[in-house]
């Protein structure tokens, strides 16, 4: 049995071994405390609406988000907008629509326009394909025990990872940042100090931005988020529920056969 | 089906009469399912049901997702996404498929490591580890293909690194590369036929699995102490079994349940952490990630694949010999392969004449150690290919071969074993005090 007991503890250690994948030169992000992390976190609707809202005034002047449909900005569990605001929000955006061989306004069903930039990547997955492996090692303890990610790396990319520093290369300015893999980034700041003027009178500092973008790019990549866990957290509790009743049904039946261990 | 004495379904009604005579399905239904087991199995006997409801599980999600899936190298990535925003509960199917694909090669390699410890794959139950690692090869060519559908960064790179193994073997490597990829390159034409093998090759596992339950239901299972069970008469086996309904159904079902608790809370809460964070970013031929890494469940292998480089006196010595055909690359490829056909082996290497390693002192550690050269294995697949990595995989791959080749063989004829118990009965007798009041030990609700 000892054996057995040895091997069920490597198997769960060897849980934390895919974890060593990005093992790495990776830069030290703090943890932020979101409001999504944890088996039972979700969604902060103010943070979401105050992370579009700079989405929108700063990052789409590039960026896109083309898999995110503008209906889901509407959707409870995400930035829970009134519908009306959804269409007048999605007047903004032009699409192209193949019927007409033209742009027009964009309508909810459509989706963010893609980016305008060639070199700006589309922020739709960012959060998701930035999760990384954070903790000690990289051996992803962090992510498994405080929900480090792809949220943070967004939001210290975007305001303690600027040095300041500028270099020329090829005819392109390259800003220094040391949350980027290789330390240099084409993306110049992005934020300062009240770049942003809140409606419900939040701190617009640039962390307070940062993180509030970071949010709502997490919602873009796992609208469902709050779906989830509270299907998991039902499976949890129903099969927890089930493996009591079968450990008892098993107990008694096995009883007519089995007397009490004696080695 | 079993060999093991036991009672057979008789149709009592006419009804059951007129379909036994012209269809047995009932009864091959009652034979399967009241099949005599050791009453002595532990909880290392659980995976088989664990690894049928994985395929289940697969299946049943991977049918779905199938049907919102574009196979089309400017769709894939994109129908992914369409499936975990816009088809109603289909971030839950794909985080189910994927987190399932984990939860099955769990539950493989303990199921296999199993059955090493426990020498379950001796005589007579040959065939049923030879089918059991033709469907642990068919679970990795699946994994790999379903892996590549998804259209990410390492669906591409992993295809484009996997493929090109093939390409290392002389003469023919080249024309089977070229057919598995269907052009010159990892394409649409690749993405297509991996669709369609993914979705084919899971069906061919349950024929397997089928092949895999008769054989073993013909030798019967075997047990802890590797004693077989007394096929004398109906009333030893009795002392020795008890039917697979209710005892083993209700305690696998319980088994399965505390596992899908954490299935369900991996699923629920941290559904990526499993996964290469790399595969969120669309495929780009003309992108290379930094570290290409396969899923966790190929690590082990990966490692050994990557340990035999040129520099190795092993790897020099056969590119010498065969002038040159067997180089670096290729040697790799054959370790890989010879890692696992080693484990295939494994009935004709083990020469001990006692079956069950609870009875083998020296066996035990070697056991031990040969777990631990698995896990450290898996660890150094992960790592980058440099140094002091790349020694450590070269130690561990080499003793993932020593054990098989050198030391089983060698422990049947040094090891002085102990004298296993007589029968699965007077084992169970020596663990558990006899039930108050009833000795008698079969109790079979059926009857």
């Amino acid at each position: 049995m000892n054996m057995i007991k040895a091997t069920l503890l490597s198997a769960v250690l060897a849980l934390t071994a895919p974890a060593a994948f990005a093992a790495g030169e990776a830069p030290h992000i703090e943890n932020i405390d979101f409001s999504f992390d944890g088996p039972f976190g979700s969604y902060d609707v103010n943070q979401l609406q105050r992370g579009l809202q700079v989405y929108t005034e700063v990052c789409s002047a590039c960026h896109g988000l083309r898999y995110v449909p503008l209906r889901t900005l509407g959707d409870e569990g995400g930035p829970s907008m009134p519908e009306e605001q959804v269409i007048e929000y999605s007047k903004r955006f032009e699409v192209f629509d193949a019927d007409l061989d033209d742009f027009r306004a964009a309508i909810p069903v459509d989706h963010f326009p893609g980016s305008n930039l060639d070199t700006a990547p589309d922020l739709s997955l960012m959060a998701k394909k930035r999760a990384a492996f954070h903790g000690p090692y990289g051996l992803g303890i962090n992510q498994l025990l405080k929900g480090t990610g792809g949220p943070e790396y967004i939001a210290a990319l975007l305001s303690q990872g600027y040095t300041g520093e500028e270099k020329e290369q090829a005819g392109v300015t390259f800003y220094e940042n040391t949350v980027m893999s290789g330390g240099w980034i084409a993306m110049a700041p992005p934020l300062y100090d009240e770049a942003v003027e809140y409606e419900d009178g939040h701190a617009n500092t640039i962390e307070a931005m940062a993180e509030d973008v970071s949010a709502f790019l997490m919602w873009t990549a796992e609208p469902k988020l709050g779906a989830r866990k509270q299907a998991g957290f039902t499976g949890v509790v129903f099969l927890t529920l089930l493996s009591v009743l079968l450990y008892l049904t098993n107990k008694r039946l096995w009883s007519r056969v089995k007397g009490k261990k004696t080695v | 089906m079993s060999g093991i004495p036991h009672d057979h379904y008789e149709p009592k009604s006419g009804g059951e009469k007129w379909i036994h005579s012209r269809l047995p399905i009932v009864g091959l239904m009652y034979d399967t399912l009241m099949i005599p087991t050791p009453k002595n199995l532990n909880w290392m006997w659980i995976w088989g049901i664990v690894l049928a409801f994985c395929l289940v599980l697969q299946i049943a999600t991977g049918i779905v997702l199938a049907m919102h899936y574009t196979p089309h190298v400017d769709q894939a990535f994109a129908s992914v996404e369409h499936i975990m925003r816009n088809v109603n509960g289909g971030y839950m199917l794909r985080y189910l498929h994927t987190n399932g694909a984990s939860l099955f090669f769990i539950a493989v390699y303990a199921h296999i490591f199993r059955g090493l410890y426990y020498g379950s794959y001796k005589a007579p139950r040959e065939i049923t580890w030879i089918i059991g690692m033709l469907i642990y090869l068919m679970m990795m060519g699946t994994a790999f293909m379903g892996y590549v559908l998804p259209w990410g960064q390492m669906s591409f790179w992993g295809a484009t690194v996997i493929t090109g193994l093939f390409g290392a073997i002389p003469l023919i490597g080249e024309p089977i590369q070229t057919l598995l990829l269907g052009g010159p390159a990892v394409d649409n034409a690749t993405l297509n036929r991996f669709f369609s093998l993914h979705y084919l090759l899971p069906f061919v596992i349950a024929a397997l699995v089928i092949l895999h339950i008769w054989a073993f239901h013909t030798t019967g299972n075997s047990n802890p102490t590797g004693v077989e069970v007394r096929r004398t008469s109906k009333e030893e086996a009795e002392k020795d079994t008890l039917p697979f309904w209710p005892y083993f159904v209700i305690k696998d079902l319980f088994a399965l349940t505390v596992i899908l608790v954490v299935f369900f809370a991996v699923v629920g809460f941290m559904p990526n952490y499993l996964g290469h964070p790399d595969n969120y970013i669309e495929a780009n031929p003309l992108v290379t990630p930094a570290h290409i890494v396969p899923e966790w469940y190929f690590l082990p292998f990966y490692a050994i694949l990557r340990a035999f480089t040129s520099e190795v006196w092993v790897v020099q010595i056969a590119s010498f010999v065969t002038g040159g055909i067997v180089d670096a690359k290729f040697f790799g490829v054959l370790a890989m392969f010879g890692a696992i056909a080693v484990m295939a082996a494994v009935p004709w290497l083990d020469t001990s004449r006692v079956r069950s390693g609870r009875y083998r002192p020296m066996f035990k550690w070697w056991f031990a150690l040969l777990v631990v050269d698995f896990f450290a294995l898996m660890w150094l697949g992960a790592m980058p290919a440099e140094e002091p990595y790349a020694t450590f995989s070269l130690i561990a791959s080499a003793y993932w071969f020593g054990y098989f080749l050198v030391i089983l063989p060698l422990l049947g004829v040094f090891e002085k074993p102990l004298t296993p118990p007589e029968t699965i009965e007077a084992d169970f007798a020596e663990h558990y005090a006899p039930v108050a009041g009833d000795a008698k030990t079969l109790v079979n609700p059926a009857e």
